[in-house]
């Protein structure tokens, strides 16, 4: 059944809205910045199924920005592999839904993050095994900007381009805004995409919320390299930082503020639309 | 110890194509004949420990036993994260192998001087730790940490003790092993440094001193039952260990005894006490120094034996000079 991921947009933010707001924890800008490409990614690309979690055959998806977790819980939620109710324990006592995405008990959760800089190596390393063992499935993995501050990525980035692992792709969440302030003004990666090339990649940009530039431009890096040097795909998304919500997009201060009162039901009415 | 580890690595490799060694650029001359080998089964990423560490991840959690090398200190600090959330977290296969224990490298300076390892991954969950005392212990360790589902540590010495396997003697994960009987004291050693345990030991036996003789070759799990023995059975325990004494065996050795109400008539830690090692030299020769040497683990024998343990300190008390 073919997802309206538009929509599945819309409620992973008003998930993450909630849970975030419920659990008095961060990062709801960062999940929005990512829920469209969540939604995609979810709704349509990924081949997954909610009926058997882990499926050798299914795609690896990876989100090595674990503070967006609440956009990866809800999406799952949303697409079948737990019940919507559970959002509700998010980062409550006892809850095994955590701030950062963790795998233990959340059926769909490939892989624990939260610590940045590890996603990348790991889904070099599955990208790997998959190529030795000729499965077909795609590895794919969401990191923020700020996150290629950590050096760990550099050296993933080298590792998979040597080993030419064209199965992998990389997906930078490159919303301009990292923790403090914003990136260039905090260890700058421009020229990035010329960074990623260099370093081997097949790079391609994005609008980050535009569903069907997201679609084929995912779908597109899914074919083979073209020019046979089996490079890995980054996707370089350009994204707006806090996301359908007026007050909080391009605003550094929603990496951490929790919304609260009248906050909250502003931020509501913005992301629920006709619907609210 | 290095070598033994290797043969019985080529040896599992061989029967099982999921066993894979990953290089962080290390092991000339050790690893090549396992590469021509085994290609499809060994992978350099190079100078990258961080990285090694995730990619061995994915691949353990694609279903691969993943074994990874290097200098003891790179093998587990410089990655130290990745083995706490990417490996042990997922339960992912994933066996650190850190060669150059202790003063393997006792030549090449602080950053190869491999002594706060145990203490440390000891401290991260769900991690098996060994460290083998002879060349048999590598071996069986190999099989024994490739059989075991989840992420091992297992630091390898230069060299270790005269393997000395009793006819037909059967390695377990988990359980220390008797090399000498006696019921003066108990040594208690792990890793490389056995040699210099079994040589003190040697030497107080021909004095009329007989001291049992404990190789502990996992600190992760640790035998108690045998340290519970050793406390009632013996005339105390003495520790010896080429790491700090802070959090390595001397301390997981304590722990579990005071917990479990097992105390010892009389307790030492051998062990390195003095912070960074800015001098250098062989092995053997900063053993000599830092008081870890068979001569030194003979001479905290007899010193502590010459002690009244009438005149010891009310248990009470005991626990607090472990601590000083």
């Amino acid at each position: 059944m073919e997802i309206n991921t538009i929509e599945l947009a819309r409620r992973i933010r008003l998930h993450a809205l909630e849970m975030t707001s419920r659990g008095e924890s961060s990062h709801i800008g960062s999940v929005l910045s990512v829920a469209d490409i969540l939604a995609v990614l979810y709704g349509a690309v990924l081949r997954i199924n909610p009926a058997d979690p882990t499926d050798p055959s299914r795609d690896r998806f990876i989100l090595s920005k674990g503070h967006a977790g609440a956009g990866v819980y809800a999406a799952l939620a949303e697409t079948g592999f737990l019940p919507t109710a559970r959002l509700a324990t998010h980062c409550q006592d006892g809850s095994m839904l955590s701030g950062h995405v963790s795998h233990k008990n959340v059926p769909g959760v490939e892989f624990s993050t939260g610590s940045l800089g590890h996603g990348l190596p790991v889904a070099a390393g599955m990208a790997y095994a998959a190529r030795m063992r000729r499965q077909s499935h795609r590895v794919v993995v969401l990191l923020s900007d700020g996150e290629c501050d950590e050096g760990s990525n550099w050296e993933a980035m080298l590792f998979a381009a040597h080993q030419q692992l064209d199965n992998l792709l990389v997906i930078v969440d490159y919303n301009k805004l990292q923790s403090l302030a914003s990136v260039q003004g905090t260890l700058g990666l421009e020229p990035f995409v010329d960074k990623w090339a260099s370093f081997g990649w097949l790079v391609s940009e994005m609008d980050g919320h535009d569903h069907q530039e997201i679609r084929q431009v995912l779908e597109q890096a899914s074919v083979p390299d073209p020019l046979g040097q089996g490079r890995p795909k980054c996707l370089i998304a350009h994204t707006v930082k806090g996301k359908g919500v007026s007050f909080m997009e391009h605003q550094v201060l929603w990496h951490y503020r929790t919304a609260r009162g009248a906050e909250y039901q502003a931020a509501w009415r913005e992301l629920a639309g006709d619907a609210a | 110890m290095r070598d033994a580890f290797v043969q019985r690595l080529t040896e599992l490799a061989e029967r099982d194509p999921r066993i894979v060694l990953i290089t962080a650029d290390l092991g000339f001359g050790v690893l090549t004949e396992f590469a021509r080998r085994f290609p499809r089964q060994y992978l350099n990423v190079g100078v990258a420990e961080q990285n090694m560490i995730g990619v061995a991840t994915g691949m353990a959690m694609e279903g691969f036993v993943v074994f990874t090398y290097s200098i003891a200190n790179f093998a587990f600090m410089r990655c130290l994260e990745q083995i706490r959330n990417d490996a042990a977290y997922h339960a992912a296969n994933v066996k650190v192998i850190a060669v150059g224990g202790g003063f393997s490298y006792g030549a090449l300076g602080s950053s190869h001087h491999a002594t706060e390892d145990l203490a440390i991954m000891r401290a991260v969950p769900d991690v098996v730790v060994a460290a083998p005392g002879d060349d048999w212990e590598a071996a069986e360790l190999t099989s024994a940490i490739a059989q075991r589902p989840g992420t091992c540590y297992l630091r390898l010495d230069r060299c270790g003790a005269t393997s000395a396997a009793g006819h037909g003697e059967r390695f377990q994960l988990g359980r220390a092993r008797r090399l000498r009987e006696g019921t003066d004291l108990t040594l208690v050693a792990t890793g490389g440094i056995l040699r210099h345990a079994c040589e003190a030991a040697d030497a107080l036996a021909r004095d009329g001193i007989h001291c049992r003789l404990l190789s502990m070759p996992t600190l992760e799990p640790l035998d108690l039952q045998s340290l519970r023995a050793a406390a009632s059975e013996t005339g105390g325990i003495i520790t010896i260990e080429e790491h700090s004494v802070k959090g390595g065996l001397g301390g997981a050795v304590a722990e579990a005894l005071l917990e479990s109400g097992a105390v010892p008539r009389r307790f030492r830690r051998l062990g390195l006490r003095a912070g960074f090692s800015s001098i250098v030299g062989s092995q053997d020769y900063l053993r000599r120094v830092y008081g870890i040497d068979a001569l030194a683990i003979e001479s905290q024998a007899r010193e502590i034996l010459d002690r009244d343990p009438s005149m010891e300190p009310e248990p009470c008390l005991i626990a607090a000079r472990i601590c000083s």
